[in-house]
């Protein structure tokens, strides 16, 4: 039976660290993230798990501790936020490229300046093209049930890439919800043991990693790593349809609210995907087709699908979290946009941005959005493209 | 343990010919004299930060390393070195691992007393066990010749140019042997390469079988940054010991311990003149550059001295 309990995100995906009992985790303080690493070292000091914690003096070295550990051969993992996440960049893409198939817990929030502890997806946003499978979650539950997914996809012989479990800081980090946990047994059974196929400790055929490559090889790396990551969209889908049978909770690349006949749709990421959900359902109360895209898997980036989910709505939001300053608009905006252009889907989308630095993004707001798209359609009313929401007055 | 030099010339190189360092370089010499120090059929994990040594010995496809070799980046050899050391200790700790493995990662004085000091000084201070061998050649020579904090004063540097406003370096060499003490590791050992290697064999092998964080600190010149013929490298490593500029000593568990104190000191420009980074020092009206030198050498050779008679 599962286990019903209450929890904040934080001690959802510390329960989760705990129940996979990794090897090795480094990481350093940084609001809201801390917990994550106090929870890990708080099970360590009680005997509940055996992992080996490494109390690192910067997030630059955690991951690089973290680079250290999975070449050797450890299942291993760190937890971060913003600019920690921000210093750590040079190895994200050291991880990603030496095919470390190691976990970073990352609560969002937004980077500096002015300094800011509350949530955006600035800090993810900035590291999407480091080569990190990028995972996001909506609640706790989702938060938990990423992280116990994330070795079976990051591990997997056809992957072999690093994955980022993110979720929102304070909105789920901290906020306590009703969550329902596996038992430990199933957790594990679940993720299985690491056996790495390459690694420095192995003793019986040492290994060089982290060379010096030049014109003539940097190119195939890349194209590898691609390769690669686009194998994780089959395994994503294996794992969380795996995942469904065994909790009843099935994941896919992005979940549907009353999408298949809506005529007005929003993209989103992340918790502010609940708070449109209710937008979603009071206009439908009152006749207004509305539906939802609640992106969780931002890399490998499921164009094709997005496209296809989308194609048959008339207008359709896509809100960033995030500030690009391209000038035009936010990061998701830009790529769902070229997947809606790429798989010849007319549907008229405008990207708008919400929620930086924490600010609140309400139920009232998606509505308006929502109302705005529709008379777009409906009355040709201009729509204030590249907005952001919520502005003070 | 007696010291055999022509024993351990024999013994099966582990860093393999064919690399792509510069002839006479000390980095090199410095690499191999203290991986002889681990003993026949240790198993060894070798950790680099980027510098010549990286670029030059671990070009794919090829690797000159018979044992495992981990290079991450320029700032973190310490921290990555760290991670791998813990690795061990729990996949061992859980049976998935049966063998024993030592630790050694090696910077050059850039990775190390500058943009790599912080990722070392926390992996001192968390006692990992491992060695962190820095083969201090005095400036960033893999991106060409630019001062760092162990480039000596007064040297000329890309970015220290002597000119007609300059005479090269302004300030001190930072005392990292030091720093690295004053973490309370078990064991931060200064040598450089000497005669038949014994010093340096000696202090290695000390560090690497000791447990818990140990750190090297090797004078390994440049014949192209120090501008000096390539053959003469034993002569200027000889006259940097001699001169006292780079003092032989080891702090054994926080015992400072001179191994070295030349019998007549010789004055400082016997170890700058060979040198073309230092010829400006003997133009005619820099006299007083040369005792400068001079004086600091003398400072910190007898605070050196005062701190090895403390036991």
């Amino acid at each position: 039976m599962a286990i019903r309990e209450r929890l904040s995100g934080n001690e959802a995906i510390s329960y989760a660290i705990k129940q996979v009992n990794p090897d090795v985790m480094p990481a350093f303080p940084i609001t809201p993230s801390t917990e994550i690493p106090q929870y890990v070292a708080n099970y360590i000091a009680n005997g509940e798990m055996d992992t080996d914690f490494i109390p690192v003096e910067s997030e630059h070295s955690s991951m690089s501790a973290t680079v250290g550990a999975s070449a050797a051969g450890a299942r291993a993992l760190t937890a971060t936020s913003s600019c920690g996440l921000a210093l750590m960049w040079e190895e994200l893409y050291v991880a990603a490229s030496n095919r470390l198939p190691l976990a970073l817990c990352l609560v969002n929030r937004a980077l500096s300046g002015p300094i800011n502890i509350n949530c955006d997806h600035s800090d993810s946003m900035g590291a999407r093209d480091t080569g990190f499978i990028q995972i996001y979650a909506e609640n706790n539950q989702e938060a938990y049930d990423n992280f116990v997914q994330a070795y079976r996809i990051s591990e997997h012989k056809d992957v072999r890439l690093p994955i980022m479990i993110c979720q929102d800081g304070f909105i789920t980090s901290h906020a306590v919800e009703n969550i329902e946990l596996l038992e430990d047994e199933k957790v594990k059974g679940f993720v299985g043991e690491y056996e790495p196929e390459n690694y420095l400790l192995n003793a019986e055929q040492p290994i060089a990693v982290g060379p010096y490559a030049v014109s003539n090889y940097y190119m195939e790396t890349k194209m590898a790593q691609n390769t690669a990551m686009r194998n994780a969209k089959k395994v994503i889908l294996e794992v969380g349809k795996q995942y469904g049978e065994m909790s009843g909770r099935t994941y896919g690349f992005f979940e549907e609210y009353r999408l298949e006949d809506a005529d007005y749709a929003m993209v989103i990421i992340g918790s502010a995907a609940g708070t449109s959900k209710d937008a979603v359902d009071a206009l439908r109360e009152q006749g207004v087709k509305a539906g939802l895209l609640k992106l969780r898997v931002f890399r490998p980036f499921p164009d094709e699908e997005i496209a296809n989910a989308l194609k048959h709505c008339k207008t359709v939001a896509i809100m960033d979290r995030s500030e690009s300053f391209r000038g035009k608009g936010g990061p998701l905006g830009a790529e769902v946009k070229a997947a809606l252009y790429d798989h010849a889907a007319n549907v008229r989308a405008f990207n708008l941005i919400y929620g930086l630095g924490g600010r609140d993004f309400t139920v009232e707001e998606a509505e308006r959005i929502y109302r705005d798209l529709e008379a777009y359609d409906k009355e040709g009313k201009a729509f204030e493209e590249y907005r952001y929401v919520g502005l003070r007055g | 343990m007696s010291y055999n030099f022509k024993a351990e010339m024999n013994k099966p190189e582990r860093l393999a010919p064919g690399h792509r360092m510069c002839a006479g370089c000390g980095g090199t010499i410095a690499v191999r004299a203290v991986l002889r120090a681990l003993h026949e059929g240790d198993r060894a994990v070798i950790g680099n930060a980027t510098g010549c040594l990286e670029v030059s010995t671990f070009m794919y496809p090829y690797t000159s390393y018979e044992d495992s070799y981990i290079h991450n980046a320029f700032e973190n050899a310490g921290a990555t070195m760290g991670g791998v050391e813990t690795a061990y200790k729990v996949l061992k700790r859980k049976g998935k691992i049966k063998e024993d493995f030592k630790f050694i990662t090696f910077g050059g004085d850039g990775g190390t007393y500058d943009i790599g000091l912080q990722s070392l000084s926390g992996a001192m201070e968390r006692n990992h066990d491992f060695v962190y061998v820095c083969y201090d050649n005095g400036a960033y020579m893999n991106t060409g010749i630019q001062r760092s904090s162990a480039t000596p004063m007064y040297a000329d540097t890309t970015t220290t140019p002597v000119g007609s406003q300059s005479n090269g370096k302004m300030q001190n060499r930072k005392d990292l042997a030091a720093i690295i003490a004053a973490h309370d590791v078990p064991y931060v050992g200064q040598s450089t390469l000497l005669g038949n290697f014994k010093d340096l064999h000696t202090k290695a092998e000390k560090a690497i079988y000791t447990e818990g964080a140990c750190f090297l600190n090797v004078m390994a010149p440049c014949p192209r940054g120090w501008r000096y013929p390539a053959e003469d490298i034993m002569e200027i490593c000889r006259l940097g010991v001699e001169t006292c500029y780079w003092p032989l000593f080891e702090v054994d568990h926080g015992k400072w311990i001179l191994n070295y104190e030349p019998k007549k000191k010789l004055p400082v420009e016997d170890f700058l003149r060979p040198q073309g980074r230092f010829k400006h020092l003997f133009k005619k009206g820099n006299e007083d550059l040369l005792v400068q030198f001079q004086e600091e050498v003398d400072r910190r050779w007898e605070e050196l001295q005062f701190r090895c008679s403390k036991y």
